[in-house]
Parts: structure tokens; sequence; C-alpha cells
């Protein structure tokens, strides 16, 4: 046997070493945690901590360097008339972007899908350009064609035939119409797109039973392709709901300094304004949770409505 | 009888279809065509129908690409967000979306649960608290602190997970034969395969930082910190003087997009309409 020098021994000791730390991170087991370590981190740090950090704040008042917990007085706060105006604008905005955004796109879907119309891509990719642009380049596009002036382009059209000049941005009905307005052109051509891949799914004979039953074209709509799209329409429907209440740009790039008689005040706007604005961070914070609420109770009663909960999916 | 109605139905819905495009286009049209007129006159009187082609004149961008320096800050701190994003984003989601596709581990549906969880929470009601935490880290009015949060994006690992759960799982096994990593499997085998679904996500993420309005908002501070969106809002007063930055402007933040989507339109639709993804 030969003597190893010492030096080497510990040095394959260090190797050793080495190699079973690596053959450790390499192993199969280890290697999907490493891979997920993003996720669990960001989920800690930028999920976990600041919805618990929220829900704490909203029972404190926070003031730069004062801290001090104040029980529900927050939440008691919030059942104020400005907070309802918001509540109500938002709602209001929810129903009637949802509406549009989801009778349009079956219906635009269905032609874009049909033997009827001819240029299909051109259609579908020019519907689309509208969802590239910033709520707030757009917005101001908006408000230029919609101006107060008479030679602004609405304005121009109503006199046209006949009507008067609006002052669009300073009526409730004509604000509430600018956003919806400006929320359904940018998102129309998403919505299309969604439900043309799930048309693209439904099975070609069923169209052909139908049509040796002698179905009309309109009962193979309501027949056929409507229970078809029942669950992309679900989802359409959640994600609309969901932006909907989250909406806040629609109403800034309008109103950036706030709105007359809050006719453009959305919950989340009311939040920017409470919470970063005014520096009223628990009061913010109450709010956020509110709509929380509001966005869990409605995805519940919609989960309900759409007979998710139902065993045996469709 | 019956085929002449048919005939001028699919006039009726061709021609009606022309008019949906058209109304679609035109106020990115009816933007392009303005950003050639005198910019105070159009923030006044606003867009017309009619046009007057004497009018026509190249001043609002003479004017942006000599005078305005502020404009081109922004730009370039939008580019930079918007690189860095996807960036990041990309390489930790689909780190996150391959693992939870293709591995089997303890806690794997728990984390993917979590990630729809995610999906769910509208991030206004984090905006807050997260706000307060870039205050402590001292990130107020830098990058980090618009890039942080959006660093591993729920949507883009939930794709990423679609995406691999279609890729051969075979050739992992045949790698591993070879001896190679498992670090080594991902980076230079399944990451290549991945590049479609890498391409949907660069653009959504990029197209979402680009755009993206209240986060940056409530981070940035200063004027030479500003991304294109914080910065034009800024001059959407009504008592500004910078009304040509505004409208080209606005021009060459929207044009580079229109144009790289008419290349690559197939990965932009696939990018916007993630949740479509069967699950």
């Amino acid at each position: 046997m030969l003597p190893v020098p010492k030096s080497t021994k510990q040095e394959t000791i260090l190797i050793k070493g080495q190699n079973q730390f690596v053959k450790f991170l390499n192993s199969k087991k280890v290697v999907p945690y490493i891979f997920v370590l993003p996720f669990i981190l960001s989920f800690l740090i930028l999920s976990l901590y600041p919805s618990i950090q929220a829900i704490i704040m909203s029972f404190q008042s926070v003031l730069p360097g004062q801290v001090t917990f104040i029980g529900t007085d927050n939440y008691s706060r919030i059942f104020n008339p400005t907070f309802f105006k918001a509540l109500s604008n938002t709602t209001i905005y929810v129903i009637l972007t949802v509406s549009i955004l989801v009778a349009f796109p079956i219906i635009i879907a269905v032609l874009l899908d049909s033997k009827i119309v001819r240029f299909k891509t051109f259609f579908r990719s020019s519907l689309f350009v509208p969802a590239l642009t910033s709520t707030i380049v757009a917005g101001m596009v908006f408000r230029l064609l919609f101006g107060e002036s008479d030679s602004a382009a609405a304005n121009q059209f109503l006199n046209w035939i006949g009507l008067e000049s609006v002052e669009w941005r300073y009526n409730a009905w004509s604000g509430m119409f600018l956003m919806v307005l400006l929320c359904s052109w940018r998102w129309m051509g998403v919505n299309i797109l969604y439900f043309l891949a799930a048309l693209q799914n439904i099975p070609k004979e069923t169209y052909e039973a139908a049509d040796i039953d002698g179905a009309t074209a309109f009962q193979k709509f309501r027949y056929v392709t409507l229970p078809f799209l029942k669950p992309v329409t679900i989802f359409v429907t959640t994600i609309s709901i969901i932006a909907g209440f989250r909406m806040f740009e629609e109403s800034f790039v309008y109103w950036p300094a706030g709105s007359p008689g809050n006719i453009g005040l959305t919950v989340v706007g009311y939040l920017y304004q409470q919470g970063i604005q005014q520096n009223d961070m628990g009061f913010g914070a109450a709010i956020g949770v509110v709509l929380m609420l509001i966005i869990f109770v409605i995805s519940f009663i919609q989960l309900i409505l759409t007979g998710a909960f139902k065993r045996g999916d469709e | 009888m019956e085929r002449k109605n048919s005939k001028s139905l699919k006039w009726i819905t061709n021609i009606s279809f022309f008019v949906i495009a058209f109304i679609t286009l035109f106020p990115i049209l009816s933007l392009l065509l303005s950003s050639f007129r005198p910019s105070t006159e159009l923030m006044r009187k606003g867009i017309s129908l009619t046009l007057d082609p004497s009018t026509l004149n190249l001043d609002n961008y003479t004017y942006i690409f000599t005078q305005a320096a502020d404009y081109w800050t922004w730009y370039g701190n939008s580019l930079a967000i918007s690189a860095i994003t996807i960036i990041l984003s990309l390489f930790f989601s689909s780190m996150v979306g391959y693992a939870l596709a293709l591995y089997d581990f303890k806690g794997k549906n728990l984390f993917f649960t979590l990630v729809l969880f995610i999906l769910m929470v509208p991030f206004e009601i984090l905006m807050l608290p997260l706000f307060q935490l870039m205050i402590k880290m001292q990130l107020i009015n830098t990058y980090a602190a618009v890039v942080i949060p959006a660093i591993v994006a729920p949507v883009a690992v939930f794709f990423f997970r679609q995406y691999c759960l279609g890729l051969p799982k075979e050739l992992m096994d045949a790698a591993r034969i070879d001896g190679s990593t498992e670090y080594g499997i991902f980076f230079k085998i399944m990451l290549p395969l991945m590049t479609p679904s890498l391409a949907a996500m660069a653009i959504l993420q990029g197209l979402h930082s680009w755009n993206n309005f209240l986060w940056p908002l409530i981070v940035l501070r200063s004027n030479d910190m500003f991304t294109l969106p914080i910065g034009l809002a800024t001059l959407l007063t009504p008592y500004g003087n910078n009304y040509d930055v505004l409208i080209a402007g606005s021009v060459m933040t929207i044009v580079p997009i229109i144009i790289l989507f008419i290349f690559f339109q197939r990965y932009f639709v696939a990018g916007l309409t993630v949740g479509g993804v069967k699950g």
C-alpha cells in the first residue's frame, strides 16, 4: 500500500464532497424544487405577504412613522356616498362591458367562421389591432374624437344627422359611454379570437347531422353552436367581470384630475385616490379588501349559476 | 327565390364587416393623419371628420426628433423595462412551468393550484402593501420596483406548463442515459423546443409592460424615470404646451408594435389568448 500524501487526501475529500453536493443538486428529487423556487419565493414575498399585509393594514391607520390599530374604523368609513358612487359606476361598467364583449364577439366569430364572409384574415387582424394600443394612447385619441367642440368628429356626426352637440366628458351617461366604448374597442378582437378558437373545435359531423334533420341556420346556431360555446363563454365572462372591477385607466385617461361629480370614479380609482394620493393607506387597503370580497362573491355566484360545481364536465 | 335572398344576405354581411373593420381602425388611422396637423389647434378643436390637406405638415415630428429630449428618455425607460421584464419573466416562468409539467414531486399540485389562485387575485389589492415594501427596500423610482412584481408571471407559468405537457418526456430520459444533467436537459434540449411558447409569452409580457400604467405610475416619481404611458399622460392637461410631443409621440408608441404584429401575428394571437389553452 502506498502512503497517500496528506494534501492529495484532503483534495479527494473536497472533490468528493463537491461531487456529492453536485449530485444532490442534480438528483431528480431536488431539481424540480430548484426549478419552482422562483415561484415559491415570489409567491411568499409578492403575493402571500402583501395579501396578509393588506388585511392587517385595513385595520390600521397608516401614517408615516406612526401605525395604530383602529379596529373596523376604515370599514365603517367605506360606506360613504363617494364609495357607493364608485361602486355603482363600476357595476354599471361591468354589466355593459360584459354584455357587449360577449354578445358581439359571438356573432362576429360565428360569421367569420362561416362561409359567408370573405377576407377573413384581414377582418380578424384589423379587429385585433386595438388590443395592441395602450389605454392611455387610445383614450387620448378618443378624447379628441369625442371633443367638446362642434368640430370634433363625434359632434360633427351628431350635427350632421340633426342632433345637438354633446359635452362628452361632462355628462354621466356620456362619460360612461366613453369608458365602455374605449374598453369594448380594445378587447373586442381578443374575445372574437377566443370564440373563433372554440368554434373550430366543434365537430363538423354535428352540423351534418343537423342538416340531415333539416335544421335552419338559426336552429343550428341555437342548438349546436351555442351549447358548444358554453365553456368559452363562461371563461370570457369571468375574465371580463374581473377586468371590469379592476378598471382604472379607462377612467384616468378621460379625467386625470378627477371627474366632475365623480361620474367616472371607479373602485380602483377611489383606492388610488385615497391610498396613494391622500396617502391614507389603511383606508385604501380596506377598499382593496372590499373589492376582493366583491370579486370572490361574484365569481362564486357565477360558478354556481353556470354549473361549474356540478359533477361531470360537459 | 331563396338563393337570391341568401346572396343579398351575403352582400350585406360582407359590407357590414367592412364597416366594422373601418370603425375599428378609424381611431388609429385618424391619429396617424392628425399627427401631421398643427397640434395645439388639434387639442382645442378635436379630430374632425373633415381634413384640410393644406394644413398637413411634419412640424410635430421635426419637434419631437429635435427638441423633445424627455420623450426619448421615456422611450428608453420603456424599452429597458420591457426588455428586462421579458428576459427575467421568461427565464423564471419557463423554469417553473416546465417543472410543473414534466416532473413528479411532492407539492406539485399545490403549487399549480397556487398559480391558478394568484391568477384570480387582482393586482390592485396587493398594490398598497407592495408599494410599502418598495419604500422599505428603497426601490422607489427605480426600474427594479417596476419589474419585480412581474418576474414570475402566473399567466406565463400556466401557459408554459400547458405547452410542456405536450413535449415528449422520452427525450429527457434519452438525454439522462447520455449523461446530461437535469439542467442541461432543460437548457439544451427542452428550452429550444419551447421556442414558440417563449415567443408568445415574450409578446404578452412585452406588450403588458410596454402599456402598463397603474403600478409604474405609483412607483416612478421623477420625469427622467417615467415610461411612455406615464410620460404621455402628464401631457394630457388642458394647459399643456407639449401637444406636438403627445400626438407624434403616441404614434411612435403604437406604430412599432403594429409593425411587430404584422410580422409575428401568430405569436401575438397565442400570447394574448392564453386562457384559451385547454387545461
